[in-house]
């Protein structure tokens, strides 16, 4: 699992690659607080592009930053997840938190 | 029903093993050439049980997981993920959408993601015991 993060024009974009679960969550979560604590991003974008896999522990990380960045008005953007990725989104309800941008399949 | 193959595993509850679970399962029903989103409803469901067992089941002591596969004449799948850990006081509420006691990064889903990627799920648990998670799915492809 990797996490790489971009900081541009206050929008902060966490690229990850990979399976989100329990294992990898934790420091997932912890590179992007600290990013936004540092650089207070307007907008947090999760690019979904290569991620292969995500269970409830995807939502849990999801739902953390959204209340995070919400403190301080910031949204949350969920860039192109996987057709398996996004039936798990949507029954978490997680349209209704963060605007999911997908590709044409 | 006949059945036709199965698998057994015992895993320690380490989180590492949470991708080597759902995988091998993956790999051994996908004889029944399912489709991918078939082979990502048993990845899902499956991932959500074992991490059950090593977050909530065993979070005061290490334990083992036990998981049995068994695929039947009728290309229907059972898959049994068993722990002997604290146990769950009320399966009922347990098993509501949202509720969790695994704090602020739970969101406590996991048992609805379950049952909404399977066709069936049962659970059973008994305090001090120890919890049992079968998971129904028919693969239906082909
Ligand atoms: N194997 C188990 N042993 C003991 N308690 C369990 C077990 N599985 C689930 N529970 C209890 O049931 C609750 C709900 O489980 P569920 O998987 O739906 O949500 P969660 O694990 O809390 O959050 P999420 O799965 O979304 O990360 C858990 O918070 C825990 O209290
Ligand atoms: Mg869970």
């Amino acid at each position: 699992m990797e996490c790489k993060l971009k900081m541009e024009n206050d929008i902060l974009t966490a690229e990850l690659d990979g399976e989100i679960d329990h294992h990898c969550a934790k420091s997932i979560r912890e590179q992007i607080d600290l990013e936004i604590e540092i650089q207070n991003p307007k907008t947090l974008i999760l690019d979904f592009s290569d991620i292969t896999f995500m269970d409830s522990s995807g939502i849990g990380l999801i739902m953390g930053r959204y209340k995070k960045i919400k403190q301080t008005g910031g949204k949350v953007k969920i860039k192109n997840p996987s057709p398996n990725t996004y039936r798990v989104l949507k029954l978490a309800g997680m349209d209704r938190l963060a605007k999911i941008e997908r590709e044409e399949f | 029903m006949k059945v036709k193959n199965q698998l057994k595993m015992q895993l320690q509850a380490k989180s590492a093993n949470e991708s080597f679970a759902r995988a091998s399962i993956g790999a051994f029903v996908a004889q029944l050439d399912p489709t991918i989103e078939e082979i990502s409803d048993i990845k899902t469901a499956v991932s959500e049980a074992v991490t059950n067992c090593i977050i909530h089941a065993y979070k005061n002591f290490s334990g083992e997981i036990y998981i049995t596969v068994k695929i039947f004449e009728n290309n229907k799948v059972k898959i049994v993920i068993r722990d002997k850990g604290c146990g769950i006081d009320d399966v009922n509420k347990a098993m509501q959408p949202l509720y969790t006691t695994g704090g602020e990064e739970r969101a406590g889903l996991g048992f609805a993601v379950m049952q909404s990627f399977c066709d069936k799920i049962r659970v059973i648990s008994k305090i001090g015991k120890g919890t049992t998670v079968t998971l129904f799915k028919e693969i239906k492809s082909k």
